[in-house]
C-alpha cells in the first residue's frame, strides 16, 4: 500500500503525463473497461466480465475513436490480464496509449524519447524525484536520459547479443526465449533503447515495412533491461487485418480465450486513417523514475492489501 | 502435478524423478510473446543448482516428500541414527546431510526427518534449542573494560558469542537458523 509519499509521487507522475499531452494538442479519452469482443491475441487471456470481458488494452476502441475522425487521442486506464503476475506484471496495471495521425513509427519513437524526459524533467522540479531529471537510477547503476536514445533492430540485436539469428530463432520457435534471456538484460543499460523492425510474424498490428515486407514497423523501448513500451505504424488495411486475424484465432486457447473476429473493428477500419500508436505501462515507468524494484510498489493498493 | 503459473519461491518440484526446490523466480512475457517462468532451482539431494527456463503449458510432478518425527539416538562412524517415535524404525543420515544442523544435534532431540520416497534427505530442527555451557571464562564482577559479549562453548563443540554474565553449566537457547545466543534458560 502506497503511502502520503508514494501516492504524492504517483498523482505527480500522472499529473506530468497529462500535460505532456495536452501541452501537444492530444485530446483525453476514456473509453469502456468491459467490451463484447476483443482484438484476438493469442498471448493474452482476459478475465470475463459476464456477457463480454474486460479490456486487455484500449488499442480497439481507440482505434475506432481515431477513424471516426480524431487524430491525436491519449488515454490513461486500467487494464486486465489473467496469470501476469511477476516483479513488472499485475494482472490489473495501468496503460498509456496514445495515437497519431499522419505519423510513422519513427515519429513515435522521438515522441516517446521527449515524453519520457519531460515527465522525469518534470517530477525532478517538483521534487519528487531524486536527481536532475536527466539520469534514472536503476539496481544502483545510472541510465542516462540525454539524447540521442540507442535504436537497434531485432535482427542486429540477434547478431550481437545471441547465439542464433532472428530467422533460425522464428523456426525453432525459440524466438521469445532467446528474446528474454539473452537480449533483453542487455538492453538499455546505460540509456535507453528503441529495439525496432520487427519479423512480419511478429508484427501484432503493425503496417509491414513498404521496402523490406519482411519486418513491421513496430518497436519496443527498453529501459535497464525491462520492457516499457510498444508502438507501430498502424496496419490500415482491412483484407490484411482479417487475415492476420484469422491466422491469430488458429493459436488462440479455446477455454480461455474468445474465437470471434471482431467485425465491427474491421468495419471501422476502412476509415482508419494513417497513423502510429503506442502502449506504454505507466506503473513500470514510474517504478524506474522512483528507483523501486517492483510494480507492486508504486500502485496505491494492492490485490494481497484488500484480501481477508 | 503443477503447471509453470504455479511455480514461485519455495515450491518443491520433481524434475527427472530428483527433488528441487525453486530458490529464485521470475515471470517474463516479452512483448507480445509467450509466458515465459525463468527459474532458479537447488536439488535438494545433492545441493547443485540449477537455472531453466518454462512455458506455460510446462508441467512438473510433485516430489513425493513427507516430514516424519523423529529422535536423534546416536553417532557412530559419521553416520547419525535417528527412530521414529510413532514405528521405532531407525534410519541414518550422513554428516554431509545434517551440516550446519550439528552444531545443535545432542542425543534425544526430537527434529523433522524429510523423506524423499523411501529416502531420508534432510532435517529441519527446532528453530530454539537449548544447550549447556561447557567451557566459558569465568565473568568478574564489575568488569567494565571489556566488550560486551565472550565466547562459549556448548555441549556439541559449537562455539558463539553470548553476554559476559553466562557461565560454565549454564543452559542457554540459542536460535538454530542463524546460531545467535537468545537468553540464558532456568531450570
Amino acid at each position: 500500500m502506497l503511502d502520503i509519499h508514494g501516492l504524492n509521487q504517483r498523482a505527480r507522475f500522472l499529473q506530468a503525463v497529462r500535460t505532456f499531452f495536452c501541452e501537444r494538442g492530444y485530446l483525453e479519452v476514456d473509453t469502456p473497461v468491459r467490451l463484447p469482443v476483443l482484438i484476438p491475441e493469442a498471448n493474452i487471456f482476459p478475465f470475463g466480465s459476464e456477457d463480454g470481458f474486460l479490456q486487455t488494452s484500449p488499442e480497439m476502441c481507440m482505434k475506432i475513436l481515431m477513424a471516426n475522425g480524431c487524430s491525436k487521442l491519449f488515454q490513461i486506464c486500467h487494464c486486465f490480464r489473467k496469470e501476469e503476475i511477476g516483479r513488472f506484471h499485475l494482472p490489473e496495471f495501468c496503460m498509456l496509449e496514445w495515437y497519431h495521425g499522419g505519423w510513422d513509427y519513427q515519429n513515435l519513437m522521438e515522441e516517446c524519447e521527449a515524453f519520457i524526459r519531460f515527465v522525469a524533467g518534470r517530477m525532478a522540479v517538483e521534487q519528487v524525484l531524486f536527481g536532475s531529471g536527466d539520469q534514472l537510477f536503476v539496481r544502483g547503476r545510472q541510465v542516462t536520459l540525454h539524447e540521442p536514445w540507442d535504436r537497434v533492430t531485432v535482427a542486429e540485436a540477434f547478431d550481437q547479443y545471441a547465439d542464433v539469428d532472428v530467422m533460425q530463432a522464428l523456426q525453432e520457435d525459440t524466438f521469445d526465449r532467446v528474446l528474454v534471456e539473452k537480449i533483453e538484460p542487455q538492453l538499455g543499460i546505460d540509456r535507453p533503447v528503441f529495439l525496432y523492425d520487427y519479423p512480419v510474424q511478429l508484427a501484432s498490428l503493425a503496417r509491414a515495412k513498404q521496402d523490406a515486407p519482411s519486418v513491421a514497423e513496430r518497436f519496443e523501448l527498453y529501459i535497464a533491461g525491462i520492457e516499457i513500451a510498444n508502438g507501430f505504424s498502424e496496419l490500415c488495411d482491412p483484407a490484411m487485418m482479417r487475415n492476420r486475424f484469422i491466422e491469430e484465432l488458429g493459436k488462440m486457447h479455446p477455454d480461455k480465450q474468445q474465437r470471434d473476429v471482431p467485425e465491427t473493428f474491421l468495419a471501422w477500419l476502412c476509415r482508419y486513417p494513417e497513423s502510429a500508436g503506442i502502449a506504454l505501462g505507466l506503473d513500470r515507468l514510474l517504478m524506474l523514475m522512483v528507483g523501486a524494484d517492483s510494480i507492486q510498489s508504486v500502485v496505491p493498493l494492492n490485490w494481497e492489501d484488500l484480501q481477508e | 502435478m503443477y503447471t509453470a503459473s504455479d511455480l514461485r519461491k519455495g515450491l518443491k518440484i520433481q524434475i527427472d524423478g530428483e527433488p528441487y526446490i525453486i530458490t529464485d523466480f521470475e515471470f517474463s512475457k516479452p512483448g507480445k510473446g509467450q509466458a515465459l517462468y525463468r527459474t532458479k532451482m537447488r536439488n535438494m539431494i545433492t545441493g547443485t543448482q540449477f537455472t531453466n527456463t518454462y512455458r506455460s503449458n510446462d508441467k512438473f510432478e510433485k516430489p513425493d516428500l513427507e516430514e516424519r518425527k523423529m529422535q536423534f539416538l546416536y553417532a557412530q562412524d559419521g553416520e547419525y541414527h535417528f527412530m521414529d517415535t510413532s514405528t521405532y524404525e531407525q534410519i541414518f543420515l550422513t554428516e554431509e546431510q545434517l551440516g550446519d544442523n550439528l552444531n545443535y544435534l545432542i542425543d534425544n532431540m526430537e527434529v523433522e526427518v524429510l523423506f524423499f520416497g523411501e529416502r531420508p534427505i534432510d532435517v529441519s530442527l527446532p528453530t530454539f534449542v537449548n544447550l549447556v555451557v561447557t567451557v566459558a571464562d569465568p565473568w568478574v564482577k564489575g568488569d567494565t573494560s571489556g566488550t560486551d559479549t565472550k565466547p562459549v562453548t556448548v555441549e556439541t563443540g559449537f562455539q558463539l558469542q553470548v553476554p559476559p554474565f553466562v557461565e560454565q553449566g549454564d543452559k542457554i537457547q540459542i536460535d538454530t537458523r542463524t546460531g545467535t545466543y537468545i537468553t540464558r534458560v532456568k531450570e
